[in-house]
Parts: C-alpha cells; structure tokens; sequence
C-alpha cells in the first residue's frame, strides 16, 4: 500500500481495460460481426460495410447525446419524435410561407433547442424525474406533429420540398454521399465519427465532461462543491434535443417529404446503444465510444437480418436480448472490477504517508 | 489584520437572529472564533447549532445582526461566496462523488486547466501530483489517489473529504459531526486528523454530540439551547458535566 500511494497509479493494465465502459459492447460487436460475416454470403463487401455504418450513424448521432445524457443522470423519451419534429418543422413552415430553407432550417434548430431547454427546465425546477417530463413531451410532439401536418397538408405526409429555395445546398450539408473506391459512403457516417470523437473528447479532457460525471454520480454532492448542476443538465438536454435535430434534417433532406409519425420508438433505440455501450442506468459512468460501438451494433444486427435473408421481424427479439445481455455483463464487469481491489486494499496500516 | 479590526477573532457573529416562518432559529446569537484553535459547538438536536453553521458558509443569510470574518462584514450570499473566503465546511453526507476517483473528487469545480470556459482542458497530471501532494500533508490514509471513492471506507472518505476542505487554503474549517458514522480506529484516525489541520493553522468549527470528543480536541467550546448562544468556556476552565447543565439547561450561564 505503501507503494501504491506513490505510485499513483497502482492498476495494472487488466484492471484498467476491464474498468473501460465499452469493453463488453466491443467484445460484443466483434462477435455479432464475425457471426453475420459467416451467415451472410451477401454480407461480405465494403459496399455493403458502409451501408451498415450509415445505418447505425442515423441512430448513432442522437445515441450520443443520449449517451450523454445518461452519463449526466437523466433520460429523455422525446429524442425518438424530436427528430422527425425537427423536419416538419423546417418543411412546412417554409412550404406554408415560401421561404428559403435555410430560414426554416435555423428556425427549426432554434425551436429543437427550446424543446431540450423545456425538458431540462421543468425536470430541474420541478424534480419530477425526467422519465415522466419527457414521457410528456414524448406524447406532446407525437400528437403535434400528425395534428399540425393534417391541418397544414391535409394528410400525414409533408409537402415535397426538393425545388424550394436553399434545397441543394442543405441537402449538400446534411443528406450528401460520395464515393471511395467503389462504395457509397454517406456524409452522416462522417458526422456520426465526428461528434462522437468531440463528445469522447469533452467528456474525458474538459471540465464541462468532468462535471457531467460528477453530476450524474451525485448530483447533491457536485452541487455542494458549487458544480452549475442545473445549467449543465439543461445543456445536455440541449445536446439531446441539437443532435436530434440534425438527423431531422438529414432525413428531411435525403427523402424530401417526411411521415409525420415517424421516429416513435427510436428513442429506446438510443438508449439501447448507450446502455450496450456500457452507459450505466444510473447514471455516472460511461463513455462517447461505447455508446458509438453500441450504435454500431445496431446497424450491424438489423442489416445483417436482412443480408441472411431472415426475417427482419426477428430484430426486435434479438435487440432485446442484446440489452439484457449487456446489462448482465456491465454488472459483472464492474462488480468484478471493485470486487478485485477491495481484496487488495484491506484496511490497515495508517499513516503510511 | 485591517485597521477595522478592534480584536483578532476570526470570525465574530453579533447578535445574529434568523425565523424560518414562525419559528426563530437563532435569537440574538453571539460568539467568537478564534485562528488557530478548533471550537466546538455543542447543544441539543434542535438547538440551532446546524442553522448558525450555515450562516456561516453561506446557505443561510441571517435576518438581523452581523458576521465579521477576518474582520471583514462577511455577506455571503452562497457558498461559493464563503469557500472563496477562505471558509470551508465538510457537510455531514460528505459531498463525494462515488464514481469519481480521489483526485476527482479533490479538485471538482476547482479543476486545474488549461485556457477557460465549459471547454477548458483538464490538467489531470497536474491535479494528480497535487491530489498526492495533499494527502501526503495530511498524512491521508488512502491506498491511491486514482482509486474512487466507492473503494474507500468511511473513515478514508471522511478523510478524503477533511482533505480537501483543508487543501485549499481555508482560514476556517467547518465540520457537522465529522465521527458520528465511524467505528473507533476510524474515529480515531480522524481526530488526530483534525489536530493536524490545528497544528497546520486552520481554525476548526467542530459541531459534535460526543463530550469526551469535544474536550479531548477543541480549546473553546459554545453551548446553544434553544435558538440562543447561552455560554462559552474555555475547555482548560470546564468539565464534561458543565457543558452536560449548560445544554440541558440545568446550570445557567
């Protein structure tokens, strides 16, 4: 013990690659990978590799804010209809009024931002838990969202908006693809690695990323210390609500009109990938790359149905049983990670120092 | 000292009163601290010793009378106020972060960074060696300072917690019954912690319900009953058995 407190850091290598969130959800995603790669003749090609990370970035940019989200101690249920809020939003005000489509793309960010601002206010001024505010709003921006199209459009459909003034440009920024060597690579794969590296860097190198563990642990003792508790939730919130915001607009912009019920359900996506990831439930503990890895699984396990020529309605069944079995593992891994040290740090031996 | 200063006390708190609605909290409450001495406040559950503290790190603002810290009127609106006094309290659920290593939890909200703002980079080398540096001064029995805190008992939570209210050159440190949870070897450890701090030059505010405790450490002692100041000794000049009539109201001042 002696040595340890020296040292300063007594881990050896094991320890430490155990204590790391994503382990589990990488040993998972290889073997899910391994697993279709020989299911699925169809399965091996770069072309088809790509399909697959563009599937799991469309459910991996808001997983992250999610992921997130959770880190910091809360949930939100409305990421799922946000997304498809944020489209319709753009769409038909400026269908409705004819304006430029940029103007209704930053109208529509400021108002997703509102959004993420409400949930975080009302959970923190009122600490009703944010499961029950954002089931809420979940239910509000499900109903506003097939109300407002049917009075606007008449049906549930949004208006086509590919001749609109701004379309080429946004549909550059947010719905483009390219292609390397062969294969399509869409530009939201890019985005999906760039904001997960951005996050994975807050969340590890910077203070905003220290206090969203601090208040995520113990939202009562960070507070104590004089940690901005309420500021920082409503800005994760914010994060949520921003990212759901940006698939909205790829998705406006790759399929030019929107059902306005879609996205229902994608909000347990998200926390699914965070959880595979290795996010804790509670709150405290986790990391940006395990949430990316717990996408990844995603958009492997759902393509890779496809390519075996299974039925796809077997996905669901399937991702349930990968979430119960990444919560098992989580709750072994770290039980086993405090388990070990506390054989090791028996108690004793005072003021060695 | 300033020149506003008549005496050198470290904290003086005159006539302090505070009504939460209909009941009075304190009632013209007054005492004085001195540098470098641990003083004990003592009195019954209910007697307003928790209230006067957090007047004192800024959770409360009191309805009447005055605060001098350091000789200066001290108005503290919130606890950032009072920390960046030089004022710290160890609150009783300690204030750790589990998940949060040591050194994490040492240096929250007081991170050593590079440049400012929300996105100001840690120095996590920095706040280690300085994280080791301190519980070294303290003589801190923990077995890493890159363990968390879920790892440690209670006596080297309390430990962790004593650290880092001392860590930051805080004239005054405030402790709410710091070895109401530990066992014996842990009380112990921690009370020769809090001499330490003393022989460090820390002033210590110690609330305890434990009369050996309170004349083994403090040098001064206040007994509140009932909302009220109503004596001071010096420990040299008392016994356990006063302090028991002074709180219970069976000797008056």
């Amino acid at each position: 013990m002696t040595e340890s407190l020296v040292a300063g850091s007594p881990n050896p290598l094991s320890h430490r690659l155990f204590a790391r969130p994503e382990i589990g959800a990488t040993a998972a995603a290889g073997v899910i990978l391994v697993f279709f790669l020989a299911a699925a003749p169809a399965f091996r090609s770069g072309g088809s590799f790509f399909t697959v990370l563009y599937q799991s970035s469309t459910i991996g940019i808001v997983a992250i804010g999610v992921g997130l989200l959770m880190i910091g101690g809360e949930f939100d249920l409305s990421a799922g209809v946000i997304v498809t809020t944020a489209g319709l939003a753009n769409s038909m005000f400026c269908w409705w009024f004819g304006i430029d489509l940029w103007v209704g793309a930053l109208l529509s960010l400021a108002f997703c931002l509102f959004i993420g601002f409400v949930n975080g206010y009302l959970v923190m001024r009122t600490g009703i838990p944010s499961f029950l505010i954002t089931l809420g709003t979940f239910f509000v921006l499900q109903g506003a969202n097939l109300g407002l199209t049917k009075v606007v459009t008449g049906s549930v459909t949004s208006p086509d908006i590919s001749r609109m003034d701004g379309y080429p440009l946004l549909e550059g920024v947010f719905a483009s693809n390219f292609d390397a060597g062969g294969v399509t690579v869409w530009g939201t794969v890019l985005w999906w690695l760039g904001f997960t590296a951005l996050a994975a860097w807050v969340l590890q190198r910077t203070r905003t990323g220290n206090w969203v563990f601090a208040i995520g642990g113990s939202a009562d003792s960070a507070r104590a210390v004089g940690v901005p508790v309420v500021r920082t939730k409503i800005g994760l919130f914010m994060t949520v609500s921003f990212l759901g915001w940006f698939v909205g607009m790829h998705t406006l912009y790759r399929f030019n009109t929107l059902q306005a019920g879609n996205g229902v359900g994608n909000e347990f996506l998200y926390i699914i990938a965070a959880v595979v990831g290795g996010t804790l439930l509670t709150g405290g503990y986790g990391n940006a790359i395990g949430v990316g890895i717990g996408a990844f699984i995603f958009g492997t396990t759902s393509l890779g149905i496809v390519y075996a020529g299974w039925d796809p309605n077997w996905f669901k069944a399937f991702l349930g049983v990968m979430l119960l079995l990444a919560v098992l593992v989580n709750l072994y891994v770290k039980s086993l990670a405090t388990s070990t040290r506390l054989l090791r740090d028996s108690p004793g031996k005072a003021d060695d120092a | 000292m300033t020149a506003t200063t008549v005496t050198h006390d470290l904290v003086s708190v005159e006539n302090v009163s505070l009504s939460f609605g209909s009941v009075r909290a304190l009632r013209d409450v007054s005492l004085t601290l001195q540098p470098g001495e641990i003083t004990a406040l003592v009195g019954d559950n209910g007697a307003g010793k928790s209230t006067l503290v957090r007047c004192l790190s800024g959770i409360h603002r009191p309805d009447d009378g005055t605060v001098r810290f350091d000789g200066q009127p001290a108005h503290f609106s919130t606890p950032e106020d009072a920390r960046n006094a030089g004022i710290e309290t160890v609150h009783q659920n300690l204030a750790l972060v589990e998940d949060l290593t040591v050194w994490q939890n040492l240096f929250l909200n007081r991170e050593i960074v590079h440049g400012f703002g929300p996105l100001a980079i840690l120095d996590k080398r920095a706040m280690k060696r300085e994280a080791q540096r301190m519980v070294s001064t303290l003589a801190v029995n923990v077995p890493s300072v890159t363990s968390t805190v879920r790892r440690l008992s209670g006596g080297q939570r309390q430990a962790v917690s004593i650290c880092r209210a001392a860590g930051f050159s805080s004239k005054l440190v405030i402790m709410d019954e710091p070895t109401a949870a530990l066992g014996v070897q842990e009380t112990e450890r921690v009370e020769k912690l809090i001499t330490k701090l003393r022989e460090d030059g820390h002033a210590v505010l110690l609330i305890s319900h434990n009369f050996a405790q309170v004349m083994r450490l403090a040098d001064h002692v206040w007994v509140m009953r009932a909302g009220r100041c109503v004596a001071g000794r010096r420990i040299a000049q008392t016994t356990g058995e006063e302090i028991v009539a002074l709180i219970t109201g069976a000797q008056q001042s």
